[in-house]
């Protein structure tokens, strides 16, 4: 029941975080490997503001999340933009090049932590009360960061499934060729995506900082385990991501309680091969 | 031949530069050497192909750390073969897994191979023998290395040149072009790539192993340093990852700035390389080389 519990509360940061991630594949078409960095980056203001000034983590959340949408819009403007010009269309070029680019922007983010932040595992107690669920004594942080991340998840699946602006989001995923015969701005569109990606890096790094503790070294492992949710779940697949989320935080704090804390992420590797191997286009995609 | 000739001559002038230079030169060259073979190697699979492999460091820190362990037990030609055997049955691993699909599944696994490398060598080391770091007390001197390790450049260079010319060149080519036309043409893809990437592993996992006695002791975070998959990259794009002299042209001026870098600026300089990084993917997209061809056709004078 304690696995199941924190399970599932890890699961929704890592719902979150993969949801950014497919938002940024799906719609704007770029590989961003720098996403763990994002995250990070996002978590360690949290830190900041809450040490130095004194700002409570779910007012700073409030400005985090839009600042993160306003980095992503600017990041895509100056980075991403020339980089889709120039590969004309050519997904093959547009995805090496957005790697490599993405692979740059890593080392760039990591340093510039590195030298603000230190080496050091940081970490902040912040309501960290029990609560009282089902039985399982949970620290009311995580509690708040599983309602965030919930929240803000489930809000943008039913923006992306309802609204008019949802749909212009999907049919720029499905057919980016297309979109402009119905009056698409695809460029508008990719650059909204990839915006909105980075918020949802930027909320879900936050959230992270409440209860969690983590370093600057830690963005790869952020950025492999929402790539991994979105292969799960089927590349461009925002419900599957979400389902892939949560079952990612089952396991891993399955294999932590019981195995060894240390293997996390050897067991998110297994799952990524299991998937590779029997369904590569993902635990609930369709065969194309 | 004439290029062949020249290329020898060269081979043997560097192969007698360490009776000239001091033991810090040496230190350099070989530091030089190791991430010529490594840019070289990389190359060899990922030039062609276009499959961006960013677990450069797994495979390296694999050689370094099967040193590590054997060293004591085994002679050292014995440890050698052990360690490419080891690279190799990884990279088969990894490329069976992953190269049947698209592009994007083997860079996403090859980005955190390292990492799961390192963690689950951490998990072993502390849990089941408890000795967290090793030392290599092995009798060779800064000069064998660097023989060695020249060596490995030699046959990095070598066998790209051999590839580029045979069948298995002109079909790597083709996947690089357009998988599709690729498989129609009659390329049997998932063979050709894992055959390809399977020797670029092995010789990359044959450097971690060469350069290995350097350092003397030896841990996990240590030889899985994410810098060396991030340098071996960049080096081998600056310079033009599908030319035969590309990684080379790209790894000796990098690697002096890295190291010149690395003693100024110890804090910053991954910022720096990280931007470097992103200015070579706007500026230089293709490499130097293709950099100069360009400027060479633009003044109207053509190759002889």
């Amino acid at each position: 029941m304690t696995t199941l519990v924190l399970g599932l509360v890890l699961g929704g940061t890592y719902a979150l975080l993969a949801l950014g991630l497919t938002l940024q594949y799906g719609i704007a078409r770029i590989m961003n490997l720098a996403y763990g960095e994002v995250t990070l980056l996002a978590a360690f203001v949290l830190v900041f503001l809450f040490q130095s000034a004194g700002l409570p983590p779910l007012i700073s959340i409030l400005l985090i999340g839009p600042s993160g949408y306003l980095a992503g819009w600017l990041l895509y403007t100056v980075m991403m933009r020339p980089l889709v010009q120039r590969a004309q269309g050519n997904a093959g070029k547009l995805e090496v090049d957005s790697i490599l680019a993405t692979f740059g922007l890593l080392f760039v983010l990591q340093g510039i932590m590195l030298v603000l932040f230190g080496a050091n595992f940081t970490s902040i107690s912040y309501l960290d009360q029990g609560i009282d669920v089902f039985g399982v004594s949970v620290a009311l942080n995580r509690l708040i960061a599983f309602a965030i991340c919930l929240v803000a998840g489930l809000s943008l699946v039913v923006l992306l499934a309802r609204s008019r602006w949802g749909l212009i989001l999907r049919a720029v995923a499905l057919t980016p060729g297309s979109a402009p015969l119905v009056g698409i701005d695809v460029n508008k569109v990719s650059r909204q995506g990839f915006a909105l990606g980075t918020a949802l890096a930027s909320v879900g790094g936050a959230s992270v900082a409440m209860y969690q503790t983590f370093s600057a070294n830690d963005g790869v492992v952020f950025t492999m385990k929402a790539l991994i949710i979105v292969i799960m779940g089927g590349v461009g697949n925002v419900a599957g991501a979400l389902a892939a989320g949560f079952a990612l935080g089952l396991v891993e704090t399955f294999v932590a309680t019981t195995f060894d804390p240390g293997l996390t992420l050897a067991a998110t590797f297994t799952i990524f091969l299991a998937v590779l191997i029997w369904r590569p286009q993902g635990l609930f995609g369709r065969r194309q | 031949m004439i290029r062949l000739a020249i290329a020898l001559a060269a081979l043997a002038a560097l192969a007698v530069v360490p009776m000239f230079v001091s033991e810090y030169e040496l230190g350099l060259m070989i530091g030089m050497a190791s991430y010529v073979a490594l840019a070289s190697a990389w190359a060899l699979f990922s030039g062609h192909t276009r499959y961006i492999s960013l677990a450069t460091v797994a495979f390296y820190g694999t050689g370094a750390y099967t040193v590590a362990v054997l060293n004591e037990t085994l002679p050292y030609p014995v440890v050698i073969l052990c360690a490419g055997l080891i690279g190799a049955a990884m990279a088969l691993l990894v490329g069976l897994s992953t190269l049947r699909l698209s592009g994007i599944y083997f860079v996403i696994f090859t980005f955190g191979l390292a990492e799961l490398v390192r963690q689950l060598i951490t998990w072993y080391e502390v849990t089941v023998t408890g000795t967290l770091g090793r030392y290599i007390f092995l009798d060779l001197t800064a000069r064998d290395i660097y023989w060695q390790m020249l060596a490995l450049v030699a046959i990095a260079i070598g066998l790209t040149a051999w590839i580029n010319r045979s069948r298995l060149g002109l079909a790597l080519r083709a996947i690089g072009d357009d998988e599709v036309v690729a498989a129609h043409s009659g390329i049997h893809l998932a063979r050709t790539k894992l055959f390809a990437f399977t020797i670029s592993a092995t010789l990359i996992t044959l450097v971690g192993a060469v350069a290995s006695p350097r350092w003397v002791y030896v841990e996990p975070l240590i030889v899985f340093n994410p810098t060396v998959s991030f340098l071996t990259v960049i080096m081998a794009l600056l310079g033009g990852a599908n030319r035969l002299w590309g990684p080379l042209v790209g790894a000796i001026p990098l690697f002096l700035l890295f190291e010149w870098l690395s003693v100024n600026f110890p804090d910053t300089y991954p910022i720096f390389l990280g931007l470097m990084f992103i200015a070579v993917v706007f500026v230089l997209p293709n490499g130097l080389l293709a950099g100069f061809d360009d400027l060479r056709a633009r003044f109207g004078r053509t190759r002889p």
